[in-house]
């Protein structure tokens, strides 16, 4: 039996090569592993081995030959028959229909209905701060799961950095809530690993700053396992910790990382802004099959704000939430960015500016039905944003208001967002580089044409 | 954790406490290690590691095959020449019980955990049949079922996951150890140390593998690591270490006994220098110039674990013709492979938006 001997592909990208040498002649035994030519390749001369048996029959191309495409035959072997016989060359593959053209995930279709889940008649609201409310979420989760526990820098016995953790040491014990080393990198890993094992972690980070150290196993571990795998790798962690601006802690502590996961597939991505939010949708994230990263805002950890007393309060991920209904413009907001909103809309209503404020809640997947809504009912849009200007949330709503509420839109959408700088550390500077209230109150009459 | 609190109180202890020695615990396996010797294998298991070996190497030659026929796109990191340790410790473990991790060099260890080599190599060909649906490729494979874990292209990455694969079986009681395998490339990444550290001072039940094969990528171990007797790497975390010839099967495998022993009875990690060599570049597309052809065929002619295997076998007096007939079967079953992987339609197009999150929102 014979067997071609073709020109191989030597690297991911090439098409063509010299046939610099042959180090055998016509009629020579090969054997497995034997170098039977060298070939160049544009980037370095690669030796050609024989993963047969056999002798060598007839030499097709000459040593010195260049640009030999791959897949032309070289030489012909005659084995010595106890092979299978050698694969085929490559089957012109049909080329697939390209998909729709940058086509963005089907677009919910449904109105925006109802948003908040039923809550009884005559439920009583307590006041909690939204640290409070975290913790809780996590308690309530741990007595209904033995699979999920708590691990992070000082989470134990030190109750929690920003005390997040209070007393969960003291309920669920050492097994459950774990105090790690200042080695992001690794417990961020560790967790993520358990989670693959079948555990459900939630790895607080000290602050979100840190978990740049541990990004890698955040986007590379967790986001993208389930896709790689074909849907075998379950990866039901929560990533959580303060994001944002916090205040005079400079540069290195000040950031909001909510743009950087949201361009990840993979990842769900939360920042809620008052103490139900947080409560029910920290329980919704620990419940999901999928990895979230769950943004807090340590300005917000000490606020309080109604929250239902219910047994079991979990609110839907990716459903944004109307704060305040009106009629002339939307502000579009998330995290610490939704109260300021709230402010300027009190502004503006003094101004006779009917705002209707948009909390988005869940950053991936955005709930662009109900800003798409609104901004159907308003014309006019801008989104306020405690983080940078520059490929931010607030140009990813810019630019969903133009690609499908463009007929809408009376005014072209503006971002108030924080200045485009490292936060400053003087007290000045720093004031002068954030968002604030009246910021997001010029930029509403701006769209409205009202100065 | 427990644990926390006992070491806590070990530091009263006198410093001459045989635990306390760092030399102690580097060595102390070792030690038992060479006491035992290597694994006494029954004629039927040695004839299976024979079997499992061939099955690697003939797999990935044909797999280098196709590569050069342009069927397999991208990296392609062939196991060649260090068949032996995947066979050898594998085989030493309960599968579905333990779990077992690696880098991006992985279809060995699938093939040696009795994955059908036909959904392996279509996926290294991208094809909806493929262990990961197409969607995953050479570097990135799975398989649940076995409590394999993957098969993870960022170098070091798979260290942590599986030091978290460890920390599940500790916190479910399960009894399972999770081996972790990587390179002496990735044994200079940082998150490997972090990894030490937590999994001693947590105990958790893994199995650190180093597959040195002698390069990290094009660069000898000589030229990037400072200390270059990996078993050491893990003394100033208190993690015992052994260095086994991982050219010989049973010698992996007699190393493997005592270190599952040492971590199944609680004694917590282990870091098991096996010592390698790949006859291949360090992908397909490396033409391998830093080491000489001389140095690959002293390897190849003096210390193949396959040749080793089969001259035992023949040595206990198992028949040639049998050994040829395996053979033929191997390269029968590896064509078979390469056949359906040719043979399979790609990936379904709606295939492109599955799998990314697991749930509707």
């Amino acid at each position: 039996m014979s067997i071609e001997l073709k020109m191989p592909a030597l690297s991911p990208t090439m098409e063509e090569g010299t046939l610099a040498k042959w180090l055998v002649k016509e009629g020579d035994e090969v054997s497995p592993g034997d170098i039977i030519a060298e070939i160049e390749t544009d980037k370095a001369t690669m030796e050609f081995e024989s993963i047969d048996e056999g002798t060598v029959g007839k030499i097709m191309v000459e040593a010195g030959t260049e640009n030999v495409k791959v897949g032309t035959v070289i030489a012909v072997l005659n084995g010595d028959g106890s092979d299978v016989s050698a694969p085929e060359a490559p089957k012109a593959v049909a080329e697939p229909a390209p998909p729709a053209a940058a086509a963005p995930a089907p677009a919910k279709s449904a109105a925006p209905v109802a948003i908040e889940p039923e809550m009884p008649e005559g439920t009583t609201m307590v006041s909690n701060t939204v640290r409070e409310a975290l913790r809780d979420a996590m308690a309530e989760e741990m007595r209904a799961d033995e699979r999920v526990f708590v691990m992070g820098e000082e989470v134990a016995e030190y109750q929690g950095a920003y005390k997040v953790t209070q007393g969960l040491l003291d309920e669920f014990g050492p097994k459950r809530v774990i105090d790690t080393p200042i080695t992001e990198y690794g417990f961020a890993g560790i967790g993520t690993g358990a989670a693959m094992g079948g555990l459900r972690p939630i790895v607080e980070f000290m602050t979100f700053n840190f978990a740049m150290q541990a990004i890698d196993h955040i986007i590379n571990s967790a986001a993208k396992t389930n896709y790689m795998s074909g849907g075998q790798m379950r990866c039901p962690i929560v990533f959580r910790g303060p994001n944002g601006a916090a205040s005079r802690v400079g540069a290195q502590h000040s950031q909001n990382y909510a743009p950087w996961y949201a361009s990840v597939p993979g990842l769900v991505v939360i920042a809620p802004y008052d103490a139900a939010d947080a409560k029910g949708l920290l329980k919704a994230a620990i419940r999901s099959n999928d990895p979230v990263v769950f943004l807090e805002n340590e300005l917000l950890y000490g606020k309080s704000f109604d929250v239902p007393e219910m047994d079991d309060w979990v609110l839907p991920i990716g459903k944004a939430r109307i704060m305040r209904e009106g009629n002339d413009v939307t502000i579009v907001s998330y995290s610490i960015g939704v109260g300021l909103a709230l402010e300027a809309a009190e502004t503006l209503a003094g101004e006779g500016i009917d705002a209707e404020v948009i909390d988005l809640r869940t950053i991936r997947p955005l709930d662009t039905a109900t800003v798409l809504a609104s901004l159907k009912k308003t014309n006019r849009l801008i989104v306020a944003e405690e983080g940078w200007p520059t490929c931010s949330i607030a140009s990813e709503i810019a630019a969903v208001c133009m690609e499908q509420g463009f007929d809408d839109l009376d005014a072209p959408v503006l971002r108030v967002t924080d200045v485009d700088v490292p936060l400053p550390y003087a007290a000045n500077l720093e004031k002068a580089a954030l968002i604030n209230a009246s910021r997001i109150v010029e930029c509403a009459k701006k769209v409205c044409y009202r100065n | 954790m427990a644990t926390l609190k006992s070491k806590g109180d070990a530091s009263a202890v006198a410093v001459t406490a045989p635990t306390e020695d760092p030399d102690f615990a580097l060595r102390s396996l070792q030690d038992k290690f060479e006491k035992q010797g290597s694994y006494k294998a029954s004629d039927d298991e040695l004839l299976t590691f024979y079997e499992q070996m061939l099955l690697i190497r003939r797999f990935e030659e044909r797999a280098g095959q196709l590569y050069g026929l342009g069927l397999i796109g991208g990296f392609c990191h062939l196991y060649i020449g260090q068949e032996a340790v995947a066979v050898g410790l594998q085989s030493a473990l309960a599968e579905g019980k333990d779990s077992v991790i690696t880098g991006y060099r992985d279809h060995g260890h699938m093939l040696a955990y009795g994955i059908d080599p036909k959904v392996i190599m279509a996926e290294l060909t991208g094809r909806q049949a493929g262990i990961s649906k197409g969607k995953g490729g050479s570097m990135h494979m799975f398989s649940t079922e076995h409590a394999f874990y993957g098969g993870h292209g960022i170098v070091g990455a798979q260290v942590p996951l599986g030091a978290g694969l460890a920390f599940a079986h500790k916190y479910r009681e399960d009894g399972g150890v999770c081996l972790a395998y990587f390179g002496d490339g990735a044994a200079n990444q940082g998150q490997v140390y972090e990894t030490f550290n937590m999994a001693a001072l947590w105990q958790l039940p893994i199995v650190f593998v180093i597959e040195n094969n002698q390069y990290a990528m094009g660069t000898s171990t000589a030229r990037s690591s400072a200390e270059t007797h990996f078993h050491r790497r893990g003394a100033a975390f208190r993690i015992p270490g052994m260095h086994v010839d991982g050219m010989d099967v049973l010698a992996v495998r007699g190393a493997a006994e005592v270190a599952l022993e040492h971590v199944r009875s609680g004694g917590g990690p282990v870091l098991m220098e096996m010592n390698t060599y790949r006859y291949r570049g360090h992908s397909m597309s490396d033409p391998a110039k830093y080491r000489t052809r001389d140095e690959v065929n002293e390897m190849r002619d003096k210390h193949d674990p396959i040749e080793a295997a089969k001259a035992e076998l023949l040595n206990r007096g198992k028949d040639e013709a049998k050994l040829k007939e395996i053979e033929k079967s191997i390269r029968a079953q590896v064509g078979e492979a390469a056949d359906f992987a040719e043979s399979s339609p790609e990936p379904e197009m709606s295939e492109l938006y599955t799998d990314v999150l697991v749930e509707t929102y």
